[in-house]
């Protein structure tokens, strides 16, 4: 399943400042192995997902989510819930 | 089918480490070949003061807490060989439950073989698979694995921010479960302290459990020497205190303690309580003569908040970058990168004064840390020795 360009598009941006590789960001994009972003920057990144779509992502759902795509997904399921 | 080797993920940890250990000792290794005192050991062949052991009332020494620990293993033996549940509680591990609940002006105190697990084992029994635990982001690993553990969801609220943790609540509003909040007395990492007074407003608006992990601030903060509640004057607020053995107290365990008539039920449903070995009769003595002095003996805590201010006043003194603006026996200075961190550690080592390293990811916002620990049994000599070394190591390589 893909999510929505324009919710990956926002969670790329939001990923920029987090990405020390600059490698190109796509949606099958690892966020943790492929950004070499460590376990608690990748909570810290979600931390800014969750304020700009003003959602609650749990931990427990963050260590299943390993692509933006995925992420992406979590996005997209939990704004239309709200 | 070819094997996946399980190792094989952790190669980049190994390279790490191996980049560390050729700019000198290891650093997360090293060895203290001999103890000579609280603030002293002997490392690589050099006498060395010690400045990062969380050892803050220097008590680990105490003529009275050592033979303590040794008439309990004369008279009880070496070890329980057996958990609390079975056949490992003895009259000791109940003497000092009574004895800390009576120090910490609680009704209930439980006990765990390691500060760790007083952690995994309080989180894991309060909460459950339908429960929502809000953990300030800078908590320690021991929160973390003890929430991971209890299955509850999991919401990370911004470091020391009660407004960020507002905004949590508010978005899981109307979820089934009960709510438990963690912070810290003192963070480990920076010194910092939990703002306790805007949590307790939060709590009086959203009505969830409230449980403080005193471990770095029991027996240094309070009035009582209780912790950051104590000092707060905000102890009825605080459903669940945790705590350790391992800093203050001088030995090693930890500790759960609150006021529910329903607390004892948690040695039922705490598995990290449960299915280990209860500590052993020497650490159980040793803990509650410790206690015992604690309570008898405030002038060591007042020796502590000596000797924390003045190493403050000298870091701050030399221009470095503290991990925060309050005194506290943590004192952490902030390095610009990984390989100019353990540059500065092991140049410290070298010239007689260890230190703790910490470096991404055990630590907040990605920081390099030189991170101290003060002692009531530090001298001032120790701490003007400990303030002239960093203005010569550190301070010196800050400016170049």
């Amino acid at each position: 399943m893909t999510a929505s360009q324009d919710t990956i598009g926002q969670i790329c941006k939001l990923l920029e400042p987090f990405n020390s590789t600059g490698k190109v960001l796509t949606p099958d994009t690892e966020i943790s192995t492929d950004l070499n972003i460590d376990s608690v920057a990748v909570m810290d990144f979600v931390m800014e997902v969750e304020d700009h779509f003003d959602i609650e992502i749990p931990l427990n759902v963050v260590s299943e989510t390993h692509s933006i795509n995925d992420l992406a997904m979590v996005v997209d399921a939990r704004t239309k819930k709200a | 089918m070819q094997m996946i080797d399980l190792l094989e993920k952790h190669k980049g940890i190994a390279e790490r480490h191996a980049r560390m250990m050729a700019m000198g000792v290891d650093a997360v290794g090293l060895t203290n070949d001999k103890i000579l005192s609280p603030t002293r050991a002997v490392i690589n062949g050099r006498e060395t003061i010690l400045a990062g052991t969380n050892n803050y009332m220097g008590i680990t020494f105490d003529a009275d807490c050592v033979r303590a620990g040794q008439d309990a293993m004369a008279e009880f033996g070496t070890g329980t060989t057996g958990s609390r549940i079975a056949n490992g509680s003895y009259a000791l591990h109940k003497e000092l439950e009574s004895e800390l609940a009576k120090f910490l002006k609680r009704k209930h105190c439980i006990i765990f073989t390691t500060g760790y697990q007083a952690n995994l084992g309080m989180m894991s029994g309060l909460a459950g698979p339908k429960d929502t635990i809000f953990l300030d982001a800078d908590s320690h690993s021991s929160i973390y694995d003890g929430c991971a553990l209890s299955g509850a969801k999991l919401v990370r609220f911004r470091h020391n921010d009660a407004a960020d943790l507002d905004k949590r609540l508010a978005r899981s509003e109307g979820e089934e479960g009960g709510r438990l909040v963690v912070v810290e007395g003192i963070y480990s990492m920076l010194g910092d302290r939990a703002p306790l007074a805007d949590f307790v407003e939060v709590k009086k608006k959203y009505g969830f459990q409230l449980l403080a992990d005193e471990a770095h601030s029991f027996g240094v903060l309070g009035p009582h020497g209780r912790g950051l509640a104590d000092e707060a004057g905000l102890e009825d607020d605080i459903d669940f205190i945790v705590g350790t053995f391992s800093k203050s107290i001088g030995a090693i365990g930890g500790f759960g303690a609150g006021n529910h008539p329903l607390f004892e039920t948690l040695r039922y449903a705490m598995r990290p309580y449960m299915f280990t070995a209860s500590s052993s009769p020497a650490s159980v003595a040793t803990s509650l003569a410790a206690v015992r002095k604690l309570a008898a003996e405030p002038e060591r805590r007042g020796r502590l908040g000596v000797n924390s201010a003045r190493l403050f006043a000298g870091f701050k003194g030399l221009g470095l970058d503290l991990g925060c603006d309050t005194v506290s026996p943590v004192i952490a200075v902030k390095c610009a990168d990984e390989i100019s961190t353990i540059a500065m550690w092991n140049a410290l080592l070298e010239a007689g004064v260890y230190v703790n390293i910490a470096l991404p990811p055990g630590t907040p916002n990605r920081l390099c840390l030189l991170r101290c620990s003060v002692s009531a049994a530090h001298s001032f000599d120790d701490i003007d020795k400990i303030i002239a070394l960093f203005g010569k190591v550190v301070a010196s390589r800050a400016a170049a």
